[in-house]
């Protein structure tokens, strides 16, 4: 038996996308956008602080990096706890050598079950976004308007209340939304979102409930990514970022301000022996003058401030 | 009733690497070199086929559909810049819809005469579960919508996503002869078997032959399913490159790079593929060429030999 006939149809063949959610455009090709103190190179340095739940439902997948064996899996759980415990400290002494001013991405749930994680990390300063309620709790197409809406706005409120912060960002566990999603954030007064991982730079977003700017947080230089899903060596991945740390420093010489957006897991870069390799890509971007290190606002508000009919 | 599944396609004869007529390219080059740059287009919420998934998760599935997005947004001119650089004309495996979607790609393709061949209409609509009628007309389609926006008469195929069915290699010749004569439809790069081009069975009996397009270069695959490190596929490149180099003294052979904007053209990428090609093109009997003049050239001048010797072979061997 053959295909329907609408299998070769294509009511979405037009110019631009077969969405209206933002406009197709180029990077190469938009007016150049100039970082603070006429940086090249903007680096968000993002660290995503991860419950992942021992009796995980995986509704309507199991995320990556939770639970794989029969309940209680508890080589999992447990080591997804060691970033929140131990790792992040590590990273913390990493970050205050350097200067480095982070930007915690924190599912709402671990800030409620560990507030001195919380209150050690509002005193090291920076800024907080929301990563969900936890790793257990997807966004996907399918799931019911209000059910979604219920999670997107305790997940918010809850940290809102927990840090005493704004919370104008938004990342998505395992980067997954349903069609709603943009939608419900602006609705809670998010003013941008991480997922949409398809471009060097931040772009306007188009909502049911106004305008959302997506700031990709490139998921194929993360270390999950590199060292988990890949397997590659921490090594590898430290010349992986540097890399790409060199040429988008050389592309925004020559076209235009870049965003480097490194997501850093504490449970994964955290550990005794990996801990340095991030203390050398940490020493590579501190050492370049061209480098405007801010969290994921300060670059949020620099590029909106120059926007315009950008995108 | 179940239609009777092949144990072999039967596209192509048994015929070994050793002792076969002589290949010579253009100015006694050893290799041809073509970069096939694979610009795509994955729908965000495409018809499910009962064969394959499009998306591993429910739509919208913004992890996959965002990264091949980054191809097109970011990806693409990075790549563009460095095969100017390198003096390479590239051969684009298009899915033809990009045409409406982003014709600004398609033009700064076409100042470049850069070659485009059909790789379907989009890479989330799949060949399998087609009618011939049905797949007749996509590949149609193909042929027709890069000749209307480049006017270039489509020379070969690669079926979206490597979805295939067992006309597919005679329809899409026979399309490209209906439309364009002995200028369409003359080559596919569906098939692995060879490191040099090689003459295949049509039901038609038309002259048509395999390019060498390699999976195993092909940046998705060492990157995505293979896992691959960045530098580790420079290496790999240069490994396949000076053999295939070393081989070509003897007789021509085929090198292709098949790319992908949303890997080989990523930040933390981009180095070790420059390398690679100022590597390749380095040497001094290189054909840099495209899929089309590859093949021209093939048809021109080898491929009477090849089928003359692959017959005695198989007559050798036992063939009648």
């Amino acid at each position: 038996m053959s295909l329907d006939q609408d299998y070769l149809s294509y009511p979405w063949r037009r110019y631009g996308y077969d969405h209206d959610r933002y406009a197709w455009s180029m990077l190469a090709n938009r007016k150049p956008v100039h970082w603070p103190g006429g940086k090249q190179l903007a680096v968000w340095i993002n660290v995503s602080l991860q419950f992942y739940p021992l009796n995980q439902r995986g509704v309507p997948f199991k995320v990556p990096n939770g639970m794989t064996m029969p309940y209680p899996d508890l080589r999992h759980s447990s080591l997804r706890d060691y970033g929140n415990r131990v790792g992040i400290y590590r990273m913390l002494a990493a970050f205050e050598q350097r200067g480095i001013r982070p930007t915690w991405a924190i599912n709402a749930q671990l800030a409620e079950q560990t507030p001195y994680l919380l209150e050690r990390l509002k005193a090291f300063g920076g800024e907080f976004l929301c990563h969900g309620w936890n790793m257990d709790h997807l966004h996907y197409g399918g799931q019911d308007r209000d059910e979604e809406a219920a999670i997107v706005r305790r997940s918010i409120e809850t940290l809102r209340e927990l840090t005493g912060g704004p919370i104008r960002g938004w990342l998505s566990p395992a980067k997954h939304q349903s069609w709603n999603t943009p939608d419900l954030l602006a609705e809670n007064g998010i003013e941008y979102c991480c997922d949409w991982v398809n471009d060097d730079m931040p772009y306007a977003f188009a909502t049911e409930r106004g305008p959302l700017t997506m700031m990709p947080l490139s998921t194929e230089i993360e270390d999950q990514f590199v060292m988990c899903q890949n397997l590659h060596s921490e090594d590898s991945w430290v010349s992986q970022v540097t890399d790409a740390f060199d040429f988008l420093l050389e592309e925004g010489r020559a076209q235009g301000g870049r965003l480097l957006a490194l997501n850093l897991h504490p449970w994964l870069v955290g550990q005794p022996h990996r801990i340095g390799c991030l203390e050398a890509v940490l020493d590579h971007i501190t050492g370049h003058g061209d480098v405007w290190q801010a969290p994921a606002g300060e670059i949020l508000d620099a590029y909106r401030k120059q926007a315009g009919d950008n995108d | 009733m179940k239609a009777e599944l092949k144990e072999r396609l039967g596209a192509y004869d048994y015929w070994p690497y050793e002792n076969r007529p002589k290949i010579t390219w253009p100015n006694g080059a050893r290799v041809a070199f073509w970069v096939a740059p694979n610009i795509e287009y994955y729908e965000l919420d495409p018809p499910l086929n009962p064969q394959r998934k499009p998306w591993p998760t429910p739509h919208p599935s913004v992890p996959g559909f965002s990264i091949r997005d980054y191809g097109n947004r970011v990806g693409h001119q990075r790549q563009m810049a460095l095969l100017d650089k390198y003096g390479i004309r590239a051969s684009v495996s298009l899915s033809v819809a990009l045409c409406e979607h982003h014709p600004e790609i398609i033009e700064m393709c076409r100042e470049r005469d850069w070659e485009f061949f059909s790789h379907g209409v989009y890479n989330t609509r799949y060949t399998y579960g087609l009618n011939e009628a049905q797949e007749r007309e996509m590949i149609r389609d193909g042929i027709e919508t890069i000749h209307r926006h480049t006017g270039q008469k489509c020379a070969g195929y690669l079926a979206p996503a490597l979805s295939h069915s067992e006309r597919t290699l005679d329809l899409f010749a026979e399309v490209g002869q209906e439309l364009f004569g002995e200028e369409g439809g003359i080559y596919t790069c569906d098939l692995f078997h060879d490191d040099q081009p090689t003459p295949i069975h049509l039901r038609s009996g038309r002259r048509f032959i395999s390019m060498p397009y390699s999976l195993e270069m092909n940046d998705t695959i060492v990157y995505a399913v293979n896992k691959v490190e960045p530098r580790h596929y420079l290496t790999m490149l240069k490994r396949h490159f000076d053999r295939l180099y070393a081989e070509g003294a003897e007789s021509g052979t085929v090198m292709c790079i098949p790319t992908h904007n949303y890997q080989v053209s990523c930040p933390q990428r981009i180095k070790a593929f420059e390398e690679a090609l100022e590597y390749i093109t380095g040497h001094s009997d290189v054909w840099v060429a495209t899929g089309r003049e590859i093949a021209s050239h093939y048809l021109a001048h080898h491929y009477d030999d090849a089928v003359r010797d692959i017959d005695a072979k198989a007559a050798a061997a036992g063939r009648n």
